[in-house]
């Protein structure tokens, strides 16, 4: 780590320590109201109100602890039960759904040990790097002041000029101690919350099955609508090209003796249906699963995908073997809906895509120097990905500034499979 | 003239050899797998071989892979690619040892059967037959150094991708043949194409078509 980056993330949990303790003390009157709020759930009317009311500060505060505590490395995931059906604040439904969730309970349980936690590492976390500044000052603040001190670091009472210099050293080490120790104290708070705000293994089992249920149906639906259409492309399409091939060809049959000239027409015209009903083919399979993907995985048909564009469109790509094919179908579907998106929308003059393997996950980043200010949730192209995705347990996030650069970076949770077969292709 | 032919598929195996025969190319040999291709190409040295993409036994793409690799071995060696869909990227792969005597059309190609066996006899000779669905693919880019060229001068390169004459181009653009010549003329300045036959500078300005 350069000595720049060891002193701004300590400078940084030093503010972090600042923070820490009046949110400590917020605690305390956040737990009193608790209390109360609890004492009167049976008081009709104000109970119901009180209490969500109470219980929404308490989550803010919770919610903010565990922010706090990603930034110090330690994810603490949100633990609360989804309301089942809206329910407005002061009702039965909205009180009972807080009152049966284990997470309420658990962040009344925090408030206080969290308080005396954070209260007693932010004040070790300011008071080490505190006393190193007094020491580097000693000198200067004691002939201003006058010999008010009796002593530093480790020489008590301080008795002359020689002893009062050896405090500056002491005091630069003791600072160096503080800021370097200082991350790793707001981390030790970060963790002593993480034992009753993240989330138990029962409620992360809910969590993950109520997602996956949420996924499964997206997935189930997002099939079926496929299945649909391709049965339709075919039916309206290659199908009935066919039988009007099948049509003519048998009327140029019939034709063939009595009138050569007209037969021959009739022919030509069957050659050309053929080769229409073949266009659609390629389209609906193009769409289905594209051929190139088959042929050369997810790598070889990003470059052709990207060699297509009227963007120029740079691929890096270190992906060691060939992905299972279900993922390079999402993950091919995935890039390719960011790089419609980007020829759309972005006005770029240039593009890029990286795709590469941490040995868990595949990632895909595509990222363009257009204009910027993609949002998510006004396009339907983000949402599709983002749903794709999701089926394999995978994420997408997004970074697009206005005025750009546009940035999507998507992952895909998956293992290498077999060997490549083909040996890769030169760039795009 | 000397034909190895490569398909999987019997039927359209048959029915190649039946086309090609019934228009004087005497097959030598007709493989259904990619493993045996390699050493037919190697062995028989065609004047020219027809090669499906993608063939037994994984079903990728074998069939381009052992025609690029006959022609690491045999120079040269005329090979037309047939495929159910065409990708720039494996016309460019086709194209990058610079050497010409190469086609690749989408297997529709075959039903217009002169235009089909012409293509065969201009990869046997040398010359270039792109897929005019791989030619429209690439229209929407512009991208140095085709940015430099005109809109008709993009149109007459990706002609002649597709292999025709100057007098097919003139006839296909409604234009006259010396205004043909002086668009190649324009296209080879300006991709600064070094002088050499006519022929091989085509194929240079069709790669740089690709690779743009």
């Amino acid at each position: 780590m350069d000595s720049r980056d060891w002193i701004r993330d300590g400078v940084r949990a030093l503010a972090g320590g600042a923070l820490a303790i009046p949110l400590a003390v917020l605690n305390l009157p956040l737990l009193v109201l608790s209390v109360v709020s609890l004492a009167l759930v049976l008081v009709p009317g104000l109970g119901m109100l009180l209490f969500p009311l109470v219980t929404r500060l308490v989550r803010a505060r919770t919610g903010l602890a565990r922010r706090l505590a990603g930034r110090y490395g330690v994810p603490i995931a949100t633990p609360y039960r989804v309301l089942p059906a809206p329910a407005r604040i002061g009702g039965p439904r909205r009180l009972r759904w807080l009152l049966t969730d284990p997470a309420t309970w658990r962040d009344l349980a925090w408030l206080l040990p969290g308080a005396v936690a954070g209260f007693t590492l932010g004040v070790l976390t300011l008071a080490v790097p505190i006393y190193g500044v007094e020491g580097i000052l000693l000198i200067p603040l004691w002939t201003w002041l006058g010999g008010v001190w009796s002593g530093y670091g480790a020489i008590w009472p301080i008795q002359t000029v020689g002893d009062g210099f050896l405090s500056l050293p002491q005091g630069t080490l003791i600072l160096i101690i503080g800021i370097a120790a200082a991350p790793h104290l707001m981390q030790a708070t970060a963790h002593a919350d993480r034992l009753l705000l993240a989330p138990t293994r029962n409620a992360e089992l809910r969590l993950r099955v109520s997602r996956l249920t949420e996924t499964r149906a997206d997935t189930v639906d997002a099939q079926a609508a496929e299945l649909r259409r391709i049965e339709r492309d075919l039916h309206d399409g290659a199908q009935a090209r066919l039988v009007s091939l099948g049509m003519t060809i048998g009327m140029a049959e019939d034709m063939v003796e009595d009138d050569p000239a007209g037969a021959r027409k009739l022919l030509a015209e069957a050659r050309e249906a053929s080769t229409a009903a073949l266009v659609e083919l390629r389209h609906l399979v193009r769409g289905i699963h594209p051929p190139v993907l088959a042929e050369r995985g997810l790598e070889g048909a990003v470059r052709a995908l990207a060699l297509a564009l009227p963007v120029p469109t740079e691929v890096t790509a270190a992906l060691p073997a060939r992905l299972e094919t279900p993922v390079e179908s999402a993950g091919y579907f995935a890039v390719a809906e960011a790089l419609a998106n980007l020829t759309r929308h972005s006005f770029a003059r240039h593009a890029w895509v990286e795709l590469w393997h941490t040995g868990e996950s595949l990632v895909m980043r595509v990222g363009d120097d257009g204009l910027g200010g993609a949002d998510p949730a006004g396009g339907t192209g983000l949402r599709g990905i983002e749903r794709r995705l999701a089926a394999f347990d995978g994420t997408m996030s997004l970074s697009s500034p206005p005025g750009g650069p546009t940035v999507v970076t998507m992952e895909l949770p998956c293992a290498l499979s077999s060997p490549r077969t083909s040996p890769s292709s030169g760039t795009a | 003239m000397r034909v190895v032919i490569a398909e999987d598929l019997a039927l359209l195996r048959d029915g190649l050899i039946r086309l090609l025969e019934a228009y004087g190319f005497e097959v030598v040999a007709a493989v259904d797998n990619g493993p045996s291709l390699l050493p037919a190409l190697v062995e028989h040295r065609p004047d020219v071989a027809v090669v499906d993409v993608r063939l037994p036994p994984t079903f990728t793409d074998e069939g381009l892979q052992a025609a690029i690799a006959a022609r690491v071995e045999v120079p040269g060696l005329p090979v037309l690619v047939l495929s159910q869909h065409v990708e720039p990227l494996y016309a460019r792969e086709l194209l990058t040892d610079r050497n010409g005597g190469v086609g690749y059309l989408l297997k529709d190609r075959i039903a217009n059967v002169t235009q089909f066996v012409d293509a065969v006899r201009r990869v046997a000779s040398g010359g270039t037959a792109m897929d005019p669905e791989v030619v429209s693919q690439l229209l929407a880019r512009r991208q140095p150094p085709l940015a430099a060229l005109t809109v008709r001068e993009r149109e007459v390169l990706g002609l002649m991708a597709e292999g025709r004459s100057n007098g097919a181009i003139a006839q296909k653009l409604f234009i006259g043949d010396k205004a043909v010549s002086k668009h190649i003329n324009g296209i080879f300045t300006k991709l600064a194409l070094p002088p050499s036959d006519d022929d091989h500078r085509r194929v240079l300005a069709v790669l740089a078509y690709l690779n743009a």
